[in-house]
């Protein structure tokens, strides 16, 4: 155990001296009223459709639940690859987001179609244990096929000041995701303050990750429209420096399709055309996807449908 | 993954910080997904195809007519009464009578519920006076929907309150109404500036005769029909539209007690010559030509944000307009390229789509003035920055736009362009920026963006401004007070203060 331990610290070592990125001061007041004005956009008709359609192909549809069973997981990648059974032209989604033990079910149902398979991991959600078990569920998990890795941070030692510790953790993540993506998940609601989530967003993007993500979705509040705001500039001026396009993704919270767009809205204006893309920008949701196919068939047909004729999963 | 172990952001301190070619990687902002137009409906909006004066609570004809028309299309909308020097005679006996028989008379109590009437009707008709608000004035609707008609609603909401508790607003002092108030208003928030005007005039106890720009009559006289409807006593409002030849004729009119004008330093100092050696009390809220003044350790996104709003707001037909940009210069290249790229998002055209950001421009003249100053930046040698954007064919536009390498004796740092055109200098120290700031004739608004709480008191105060905002800009109360120092003007509008204008106020 301790042998393990002192390895990993010797290898973030060989990087050179880690230290933590400076980071900028966020404005609470300025940065809520930005993104509750850019709520205020009017997205209407085709602009409404084709953004509802890039939401649904944004979208790691997610189940994250101890019931998880496999036959619940490939009832979501039928729903993953054809969310709407008549029309084509909607979906697939990004991916599909599970626990490891249900990647090779994922795997199995998604093969050869596109769709990534994400997998949380690192003792997902707290995060609260061992660096080399956390370690070794981001191995297994890519191990059974997992192409995105959904990993969080350690809130504790990012709220006691404890950054380096933050960061050689996300440095060894993504030295054990190999090939696959690390999504660094912040849990916003848990950090306290913007100028908190911005530092950890500015951590996360020097240690390696592909993209920063908000929440668990298993604490409350997970996304907000201000706090993506704020990691969405984190990323623009981590673009600035380095040239380098980190993704986002805001995740937990996110249920209604307006919601949805308000998000795109606050990419297209923050980043610009380059994010607006599966590759740059994912939403987790479990139950938005219903409601965004809900509005997409009410632009089709000019009438709102009952739930009941959409799939639950 | 190869570790960056580059600063942040490379410190680039060249002699002349170059806007045009901003070093680094740049944002595209395209059409991967654009907005359809999202046009506010304006078929709900019945306007009449010529207005006569409001006077003595009657429609009354005037001898001649002019048009106001939409600067988004130059389409005629109505046509307005020219009142001439007889009308405003007849409007000014008109709230002379009303003053002396009906309105100082009434229990202080009594005016204030005619007041909040006032303002509850101003609520019921937002849409309708939103809408008008921007086809007159080419303001976007986003903005005379969110901010013009709600703050004036809550300008008569606020003084209505006081109406009853004068006593209370001077203690121990005696408060009594002037008389008839003249008040001559201009173009840049037409409705608003009326509500600015009237509403502490009446909770005060005086009755009025209000002049509205004439590029902009519309929602003045919307709020003459919002006064008929209340059944507000005949000539305690009197709206008198016209050019500069009424205005003149009501301010040096001798049966005008006191004057208030909000508009141009030039015709405010003309007002103060004509009623030198008269009575007459006068306040002027003039022009203005504010410092924003942004410092390194800001939250520098939404010190963006904020200077985007003081300049853009509105097209930057803002007397309190953050014009003036003052800089750290250590962060200068990085808060212009964060500006730049926030820029090319800002949507320019028609001023009833829900999503323009920015408006057309009010008049004609207006739009030769501002390219006239804007073509003596460039042969000042100041470098000009435009947004790219396709503008309309008809109608009066100009693209938002930014100057770098200004200095303080080029003209665009020293005159008003009253439009959407910041001009860009850099400071060193805190002293420096105060020096730089304090360095107009004029003083009428101030931003400072700072993380540091003392640093932000500390120069407020030192500020020759009548209003300071802190980490923010262009916000409006009817509690607070707004005014300026030296050529911006004297008296303050809003608050408790901008009671006093309005009183004889004894011991």
């Amino acid at each position: 155990m301790s042998n393990l331990v002192a390895s990993a610290a010797g290898r973030v070592a060989d990087r050179g001296p880690h230290i933590p990125p400076r980071t900028s001061p966020v404005d609470q007041i300025y940065v809520e009223e930005r993104a509750a004005a850019l709520g205020k956009r009017s997205i209407k008709k085709a602009t409404k459709v084709a953004g509802l359609k890039l939401a649904v192909r944004m979208m790691d549809l997610t189940t994250l639940e101890g019931k998880d069973t496999p036959g619940k997981v490939r009832s979501l990648c039928a729903k993953a690859l054809r969310p709407l059974e008549h029309d084509a032209s909607v979906g697939p989604v990004g991916a599909v987001c599970v626990y490891p033990n249900m990647v090779p079910v994922a795997v199995d149902c998604l093969r050869g179609s596109g769709v990534h398979v994400a997998s949380v991991a690192t003792a997902f959600p707290s995060g609260l244990s061992p660096l080399p078990i956390k370690l070794d569920d981001v191995r297994r998990a890519v191990g059974f096929g997992a192409d995105e890795i959904d990993m969080v941070i350690d809130r504790g030692a990012m709220l006691s000041g404890e950054y380096a510790k933050v960061y050689d953790e996300i440095v060894q993540t993504k030295e054990a995701c190999g090939q696959a993506h690390l999504k660094v998940i912040l849990e916003t609601g848990e950090l306290g303050s913007y100028d908190v989530v911005r530092h950890a967003s500015d951590i996360a993007m020097a240690a390696g990750a592909d993209f920063i993500k908000t929440s668990t979705g298993k604490v409350t509040p997970a996304a907000t429209p201000p706090v993506t705001l704020v990691m969405l500039e984190a990323i623009r001026d981590h673009y600035y420096a380095t040239g380098k396009r980190i993704g986002m993704k805001p995740a937990g919270g996110i249920r209604t399709a307006k919601q949805a767009l308000h998000y795109l809205v606050l990419v297209k204006e923050t980043l610009g055309d380059a994010w607006l893309t599966p590759e740059l920008f994912r939403f987790g949701a479990s139950t938005l996807l219903n409601d965004v196919l809900m509005q997409l068939e009410k632009e089709r047909t000019q009438a709102y449908q009952g739930a009941d004729y959409f799939s639950k999963e | 993954m190869t570790m960056q172990k580059t600063p942040r952001t490379k410190a680039q301190i060249t002699p002349r910080p170059d806007a045009a070619r901003p070093a680094g990687p740049a944002l595209e902002f395209g059409d991967a997904w654009t907005y359809a137009p999202a046009p506010e409906a304006r078929d709900h909006v019945k306007l009449k195809s010529r207005y006569d004066l409001f006077v003595d609570g009657r429609w009354q004809p005037a001898k001649k007519y002019f048009p106001t028309i939409s600067p988004s299309t130059e389409e005629k909308l109505a046509e307005v009464a020219e009142a001439s020097p007889e009308d405003v005679d007849r409007a000014v006996s008109a709230a002379r009578r009303a003053y002396e028989r009906v309105w100082s008379k009434m229990k202080p109590g009594e005016r204030g519920k005619y007041i909040y009437r006032i303002a509850r009707r101003i609520q019921e008709k937002s849409r309708e006076l939103a809408v008008v608000e921007s086809l007159d004035g080419g303001k976007p609707i986003k903005e005379s929907r969110d901010v013009d008609v709600p703050i004036s609603a809550a300008h008569f909401f606020y003084y209505a309150g006081w109406a009853d508790k004068l006593a209370y607003a001077f203690p121990g002092a005696g408060a009594r109404p002037l008389g008839v108030a003249g008040q001559v208003i201009p173009w840049n928030f037409p409705l608003l500036m009326a509500a600015w005007k009237i509403a502490p005039a009446l909770a005060c106890g005086n009755t009025v005769v209000l002049k509205p720009a004439e590029t902009t009559p519309l929602t003045a006289l919307l709020l003459a029909q919002i006064c008929e409807e209340i059944d507000l006593p005949p000539g305690v409002v009197n709206i008198v539209t016209g050019a500069g030849a009424t205005g003149s004729a009501l301010v040096s009119h001798p049966g005008v007690d006191k004057v208030a004008f909000t508009g141009s330093t030039a015709v405010g100092k003309r007002i103060q010559q004509a009623l030198a050696g008269t009575s007459k009390r006068l306040t002027l809220e003039l022009g203005g030509k504010a410092a924003n003044i942004v410092f390194a350790d800001a939250a520098l996104d939404q010190a963006v944000e904020g200077i985007i709003s003081g300049i853009f707001f509105n097209q930057g037909h803002v007397c309190c307009a953050g014009s003036r940009l003052l800089v750290e210069e250590s962060v200068h290249d990085l808060v212009v390229k964060k500006l730049r790229d926030r820029m090319m998002t800002l949507r320019v055209g028609d001023p009833l789509d829900k999503n323009t950001d920015v408006g057309a421009i009010n008049s004609r003249m207006q739009l030769d003035k501002i390219k006239e100053l804007v073509a003596a930046g460039e042969r000042e040698g100041a470098e000009r920055f435009s947004t790219p954007c396709a503008l309309p064919q008809k109608g009066f536009w100009f693209s938002p736009t930014i100057f770098t390498g200004v200095t303080l004796s080029h003209r665009i740092a020293r005159e008003e362009s009253f439009g959407p055109v910041l001009s860009i200098l850099t400071f060193r120290t805190p002293e420096e920026a105060i020096e730089k700031a304090n360095n107009t004739f004029y003083g009428l608004s101030a931003g400072i963006w700072t993380d540091k709480g003392a640093k932000l008191f500390w120069l407020a105060s030192r500020l020759k401004a009548g209003v300071v905002w802190g980490n923010t800009y262009n916000k409006f109360d009817p509690t607070s007070p707004f005014g300026g120092y030296k050529e911006s003007g004297f008296g303050r509008e809003g608050g408790r203060a901008g009671l006093a204008p309005y009183l004889e106020i004894d011991g």
